[in-house]
C-alpha cells in the first residue's frame, strides 16, 4: 500500500501545482484538411474494429450462439452511436466539472460542427467526436466477450446503455476530456486504462455476476469456427492502426511511431504467446497466435505514441505468456467463466501496457509526453499504477452496481431451457447453420 | 442374404467403392460416423484449456450380399482397408431375413 500512498500524495501535489493558465484552452486553429482526412478514415478504421470483433468472438462460441454474440456486438454499434450524440460525447468531453465529469454544454451535439476543436491540429470537433464515438463502440462491445451464450438480450441493452453512460464516459473524460487523471499525468496514448481495463474489468465482474454457462464445469466449451476468429482477429489488428495512431489526433512523426509499433507489438504478441504454449502443451495453435496478435495490441495500445520500437517487441514478449497464464490457469483457480476472455486479454494486457508505459515511455520518443522509470522517472510509474488501480476500483463497482439494479427489475439471464437450445434460436428465433443442423429443423418445427 | 458392415477409415472409402465395384457389387450405403475402438485418445488445447478427443471420425459402409459373396467382400475390404495399425476399423456381418425392391416389389436377391 505504501506506494499507492506516494503515488496518491504526488497526485495532490500535481493537481495544486498546475497553474490554472496552462489549462485554459488554445486559440482555435485553422482547419488542417491532412489531418482531417486522417482522422476521418481513422474513424472508420476503429469502426471496423466492432464488427471484427463479433467475428473473433462469434467463432469461439458454440454455432448455436453466434447469432446472438454478433447481435450484442451490432446492437452496441447502434446503442452507443444513438447514446454518444445525445449524452456520451458531452459527459466525455464538455467543459470540465471538477475533473470528474465533462458539463452539458455538448448536449445532443450542441455546437458540435464544423470548426476546428480548440487546441487540436486543425480538426473539425464533429470529426473528433465521430473518432471518438468509435472508441466507445469497441469498449462497451468488449463486454459482451465475458457474458456471452448466457446473458439475456434485453438486460444486456440496458446494460450496454448505462454502462457507456455511467463508466465509459467518465473514465473518458478523467484521461482524455481534461479530468482528474489527465491532470495528474497519467499516460493513457490510445485507451490502455479507458478501452481495455475498463471493459476487461466490468466483463469479468458481469461474468461472476451471471454464473458459469450450463456445462462449463463438466465439459470444455470449444470455439465453432476458428477461421470466423482468424477472420476477425485479422480485421482488429487493421482496424487497430486506426485506433493507435489515430490517437495521435494529426498525421505526424507521432502516428507513425504509434502505427509502427502498434504492428510490432502485435507480432511479437503472436510470438510468444505461441512459444509459451507449445513449450506447454507441445502445439502451436491458430486460435492461441490469434490471441496473442490481440494481446499485444492491447498491451502496445496505452503505450503507442510514448515508446520506441524495442521496447514494442519486448512488451509483446512479455504480454503472451502473461495472458496465457491467466486464461489458461488462473481462471481455472478463481473458477469465473469468463467465456471468452473479455478479462483475460483486455484486463489483463489493459494492466500490462499500462504499467509498462510507465516504465518504457520515453521523451526522445514524443516530447509531448513524460518520461518512464526507465528515462530515469521512477514518479511515472506509480502515477500510472495509481491509473490502473483506480480504473479497476470505479469500472469493478459500477458495473457491479448496474447490474445489481437491473437485476431487480428483470432477469439477467436466460433459463436453463433457452441456454441448452441456444440463444440464437431463443432470443432471436433465427438459425447461422440452417443446412447443416438438423436438430435445429426438428425443433423448430 | 447377408449384410456386413465395415467401419473403416475416411480416406480408404474411395478406393474400396473402386474395388466393390470391379467385383460387382454396386449397392452400398455410407454413413460418415464417430467412434473407438483400442485408439488412445487425443488431447487437444484450446487456450491452453483441455480436450480430450476420444472419439474419431471414421465412414461405415453397409453392404447387403447374397450368402457366397460374404467372403471375397470380406477379403476386399480387408485387402483394401488394412494398414496394420490401430484405428484400421472393424467387420461386423448378420443375418439378412428378406430384402425388397420398392419400385418393382421383387424380393429376395432379385432385389439385391
Amino acid at each position: 500500500m505504501r506506494p499507492l500512498f506516494i503515488a496518491v500524495g504526488w497526485a495532490v501535489l500535481f493537481i495544486l501545482l498546475i497553474p490554472e493558465a496552462a489549462l485554459a484552452a488554445a486559440e482555435p486553429a485553422a482547419l488542417d484538411t491532412g489531418n482531417t482526412a486522417f482522422i476521418l478514415i481513422c474513424s472508420a478504421l476503429v469502426m471496423l474494429m466492432t464488427p471484427g470483433l463479433a467475428m473473433f468472438y462469434g467463432g469461439m462460441v458454440r454455432s448455436k450462439n453466434v447469432l446472438s454474440i454478433l447481435m450484442q456486438c451490432l446492437a452496441v454499434m447502434a446503442l452507443v452511436s444513438v447514446q454518444w450524440v445525445l449524452l456520451g460525447y458531452t459527459l466525455s468531453f464538455g467543459p470540465d466539472h471538477s475533473l470528474l465529469i465533462g458539463g452539458l454544454d455538448f448536449l445532443g451535439l450542441k455546437g458540435v460542427g464544423m470548426e476546428p476543436l480548440a487546441g487540436s491540429a486543425g480538426i473539425p470537433q464533429a470529426a473528433f467526436a465521430g473518432f471518438q464515438l468509435m472508441f466507445a463502440m469497441i469498449t462497451a462491445a468488449l463486454i459482451s466477450g465475458a457474458v456471452a451464450e448466457r446473458m439475456r438480450f434485453s438486460a444486456f441493452v440496458v446494460f450496454t446503455i448505462l454502462w457507456t453512460t455511467l463508466v465509459y464516459d467518465p473514465l473518458a473524460h478523467w484521461v482524455w476530456g481534461g479530468g482528474w487523471m489527465a491532470r495528474l499525468g497519467i499516460m493513457d496514448f490510445a485507451g490502455g486504462t479507458v478501452v481495455h481495463i475498463s471493459s476487461g474489468v466490468s466483463g469479468l465482474v458481469a461474468a461472476l455476476v451471471l454464473g458459469k454457462r450450463l456445462g462449463k464445469d463438466q465439459e470444455t466449451i470449444r470455439p465453432h469456427h476458428l477461421p470466423m476468429t482468424m477472420l476477425g482477429a485479422g480485421l482488429l489488428w487493421f482496424g487497430w492502426f486506426g485506433f493507435n495512431a489515430g490517437s495521435a489526433l494529426a498525421a505526424d512523426g507521432v502516428a507513425a511511431q504509434a502505427f509502427l509499433v502498434t504492428n510490432l507489438c502485435a507480432a511479437a504478441g503472436i510470438f510468444s504467446w505461441v512459444g509459451a504454449e507449445w513449450l506447454h502443451h507441445g502445439k502451436p495453435t491458430l486460435f492461441g497466435a490469434a490471441s496473442g496478435a490481440i494481446a499485444g495490441l492491447v498491451c502496445i495500445t496505452p503505450a503507442a505514441g510514448f515508446v520506441s520500437p524495442m521496447a514494442a517487441v519486448i512488451m509483446g514478449f512479455l504480454v503472451g505468456p502473461i495472458c496465457y497464464l491467466a486464461v489458461s490457469k488462473v481462471k481455472d483457480q478463481f473458477g469465473y467463466d469468463d467465456s471468452l476472455d473479455a478479462f483475460g486479454i483486455h484486463g489483463i494486457g489493459g494492466t500490462l501496457g499500462a504499467l509498462l508505459t510507465g516504465v518504457f515511455a520515453s521523451r526522445s520518443v514524443n516530447p509531448a509526453g513524460f518520461d518512464g522509470l526507465l528515462a530515469g522517472n521512477p514518479e511515472q510509474f506509480m502515477l500510472q499504477v495509481l491509473g490502473v488501480v483506480a480504473t479497476y476500483l470505479f469500472a469493478g463497482l459500477v458495473t457491479y452496481l448496474i447490474l445489481t439494479v437491473i437485476g431487480r427489475f428483470t432477469e439477467l439471464r436466460v433459463t436453463a431451457a433457452e441456454e441448452e437450445f441456444g440463444l440464437d434460436q431463443s432470443l432471436h428465433g433465427e438459425d447461422a447453420y440452417v443446412d447443416t443442423d438438423l436438430s435445429g429443423i426438428s425443433q423448430a418445427s | 442374404m447377408k449384410k456386413i458392415e465395415a467401419v473403416i477409415r475416411p480416406t480408404k472409402l474411395e478406393e474400396l467403392k473402386k474395388v466393390l465395384n470391379d467385383m460387382g457389387v454396386r449397392g452400398l450405403t455410407v454413413y460418415n460416423v464417430m467412434g473407438r475402438g483400442l485408439q488412445q485418445e487425443i488431447k487437444h488445447y484450446y487456450r491452453g484449456q483441455e480436450v480430450s478427443i476420444d472419439l474419431f471420425a471414421k465412414v461405415k459402409v453397409e453392404i447387403i450380399c447374397p450368402d457366397h459373396w460374404q467372403e471375397s467382400i470380406v477379403n476386399g475390404i480387408i485387402a483394401t482397408c488394412q494398414t496394420g495399425a490401430i484405428g484400421d476399423g472393424k467387420i461386423f456381418i448378420y443375418p439378412v431375413e428378406e430384402v425388397i425392391r420398392i419400385s418393382t416389389g421383387e424380393s429376395g436377391n432379385a432385389a439385391l
